[in-house]
């Protein structure tokens, strides 16, 4: 590899890492400001226009609180907690493909930092490895509360991704490779997988919110039984990572709905945009149709968010042991007929 | 027992049947409400910038009247605080000087006049009791402070500004 | 090959670590560490499969459930019993003999066939599954229903008895 090719890597990654970190801090103004909406209220709308400078003071108070450790956590497994989860947040982002090849002055530039030809298995460990960052933090506060909002991180991100694999499965059957960029290559135009798959969408979706910790899922911080659930001890901006962690897990799983069910960056009519307007704009044009799609599922969330209220701890293990699975191995069975009998 | 009423109602709870055990129909349903109200006006008032229109007999903070030259029309009589409920007013009387014709429309005039603002239950009882039309509850909301003694109002703030400012 | 002898030791520090640490938390988390230096010596072989496989399953589901039961159980030091000099011994004396037993069957096995050079792509997903469906179909199958019967011998073991009265919500 040359020089300019590790170089143009190495800004990609620059600019992925800024893109999801502004996300992720703008995702909070947008949650508040959506739940005002929803509300019939207003928002923040104090520090500057609409109040957009909100996130930025938010972190400024995030940075200037007073740093707590209780005498009685474990130092630095208690430090080693936020940092896990915003480091599995982040490292997410590395298979996603976010746009056609680039071709600007002869150089082709793919706007994806790494195809691994098991793109999609990576994606779920970084998301299994995610619940380590929860459980560590819980432990080493030595609260009860902690310790209760990470057994059920633990449990419930056990219990779902159960069903997230399976839902999987039968999408793989229909794409036949595990690898990100050829999964959003064979989407071309409008031939997106919900249409093939839209059990397995709706199944990967719910799986989704709960991996996130997302409402109606929420139990591993539930404000009205655990305090705050996990990071109950954690202040200033250890807690900031696990919230901040959150977003980006938030922003993450968006993407990845967005490339294996709705068509990544390709959208009807792709091929006459692109043969109008270049291959150094076309794939950019795409870009930002993927963007918008991810947008759309974080609004989604957050929708969904200020809409259902929580699960009971039961009726959650109920829905993913006795409903997401059975439908999920239904659905590779369903899924396994079609293909065998109809192509 | 016999109901009085009859009013009363048996509710009976049905078991749920397949498309309420679904919980999509449902859920799907309870997003459309939601976003119905996303679209709706906020009803927030943001009540430093606007303020809500009070109604004509809105009792708020008290104010002390003058007369039509600018003289102040309470004669510290004290049925004000007599009246009051609260025990919220007190005031200390003093004699008018010669010269100070302008200034006080009787010969009596109120020296120090105190309302504990923590105290008064704004029931508009001393503008009834007031003879001389001296005092009236048509201010606004009393501000907030962060020490008790700052709540205890003196002419300073209680008397209206003169006539020709 | 220098990478693959610090990440060996690493493996192989971590694993003492994990039998010598006091608290059964710490153990459980410097597991995961060796597990995931396993995961790094699999991606140097270019076994990416293999890889993530074992960075999903294990570090990412059982190790999980070992830490979940872990926290649950609430161990700590002052609750670990003293065991008698003559376990002690017995387990020095089985682990010896694990240990023996394992070495001289690597031994048998003769000099490690460099199988990786053959053919480097013999990790990558299509390569293994063709190797797993067409040569080891048999053996993948048979696991498989092992699995199965575990997994039914689980449920078994975790369903009340029916005549118990119902617990009413």
């Amino acid at each position: 590899m040359e020089l300019a090719d590790i170089a143009i890597k190495f800004g990609l990654i620059i600019i992925i890492f800024l893109i999801s970190l502004v996300v992720a801090m703008y995702s909070t103004y947008a949650e508040r400001k959506i739940a005002a909406f929803f509300q019939d209220r207003v928002g923040p709308n104090r520090a500057g226009p609409f109040g957009i400078l909100q996130p930025l003071a938010d972190g400024a108070k995030m940075f200037m609180k007073e740093e707590i450790i209780p005498t009685n956590a474990t130092p630095f497994l208690f430090i080693v907690g936020p940092s896990l989860a915003i480091l599995t947040a982040c490292i997410g982002s590395a298979v996603i493909p976010w746009g056609q090849n680039l071709v600007v002055g002869g150089r082709t530039i793919p706007l994806q930092v790494t195809d691994i030809n098991v793109g999609i298995l990576y994606i779920f460990g970084v998301v299994s490895l995610g619940v380590y960052g929860v459980m560590i933090g819980g432990w080493a506060s030595n609260n009860k509360y902690s310790l209760l909002g990470a057994i059920r991180a633990a449990s419930q991100n056990i219990s779902y991704e159960i069903s997230m694999g399976l839902s999987i499965i039968a999408l793989l059957m229909v794409t036949g490779t595990l690898s990100l960029g050829e999964i959003a290559q064979q989407q071309h135009g409008w031939h997106w997988n919900v249409l093939y798959q839209p059990v397995g969408f709706l199944l990967f979706m719910i799986c989704a919110f709960a991996e996130t910790n997302r409402t109606p899922f929420d139990l591993p911080e539930c404000e009205t039984e655990l305090v705050g659930g996990y990071h109950t001890e954690y202040s200033s901006m250890k807690l900031g990572f696990y919230l901040f962690a959150e977003y980006i897990n938030m922003f993450i799983s968006s993407a990845v709905m967005a490339t294996l069910y709705w068509g990544g960056y390709n959208y009807p009519g792709m091929d006459w945009v692109t043969a109008h307007t270049g291959p150094a704009i076309g794939p950019l044009i795409g870009t930002a149709v993927f963007f918008a799609k991810i947008f759309l599922f974080i609004f989604f969330f957050m929708w969904v968010r200020w809409t259902i209220p929580r699960f009971r701890y039961d009726q959650l293990m109920d829905l993913g042991w006795k409903i997401l699975i059975p439908l999920a191995i239904a659905n590779i069975v369903v899924t396994g007929i079609v293909i065998t009998f109809f192509s | 027992m016999e109901s009085l009423s009859n009013k009363k109602k048996q509710l009976v709870i049905k078991p749920p049947n397949f498309w309420e055990r679904a919980y999509l129909p449902a859920i799907v349903h309870g997003l459309s409400i939601t976003m119905s109200h996303f679209f709706k006006k906020p009803v927030t008032i943001q009540y430093p910038d606007e303020k809500r229109e009070f109604s004509e007999n809105y009792r708020g903070l008290h104010s002390l009247k003058r007369d039509e030259n600018g003289a102040e029309r309470c004669t510290a009589c004290g049925l004000c605080a007599l009246s009051c409920p609260a025990e919220a007013i007190t005031m200390i009387a003093a004699e008018r000087q010669k010269g100070e014709e302008h200034l006080y429309r009787e010969e009596k005039y109120a020296a120090v006049y105190e309302i504990n603002m923590l105290r008064c239950i704004f029931c508009g009882l001393c503008e009834e009791a007031c003879p001389k039309e001296a005092i009236y509850l048509d201010g606004d909301i009393v501000q907030s402070d962060y020490l008790r003694k700052d709540f205890i109002y003196g002419k300073d703030k209680l008397v209206e500004p003169p006539l020709n400012q | 090959m220098s990478t693959f002898y610090f990440i060996a030791f690493l493996s192989i520090f971590f694993s003492i670590l994990v039998i010598s640490a006091k608290n059964p938390v710490h153990s459980i988390l410097y597991l995961i560490l060796t597990f995931f230096t396993f995961t790094i010596q699999y991606i140097l072989m270019n076994a990416q499969f293999l890889a993530i496989v074992n960075f999903i399953v294990y570090m990412g589901a059982i190790l999980v459930l070992f830490l979940y039961t872990l926290m649950l159980i609430n161990l700590n030091k002052e609750s670990e019993p003293v065991k008698p000099f003559m376990v002690k011994i017995a387990a020095v004396f089985g682990g010896g003999i694990l240990a023996v037993a394992l070495i001289s069957s690597l031994k048998s096995l003769g000099v490690s066939d460099p199988v990786v050079l053959k053919n480097p792509e013999l990790g990558l997903v299509k390569n293994l599954g063709k190797v797993l469906f067409n040569e080891f179909l048999l053996p993948f199958e048979v696991s498989s229903v092992l699995l199965l019967s575990a997994m039914v011998g689980a449920v078994l073991l975790a369903t009340k008895d029916p005549k118990e009265p119902k617990a009413t919500i």
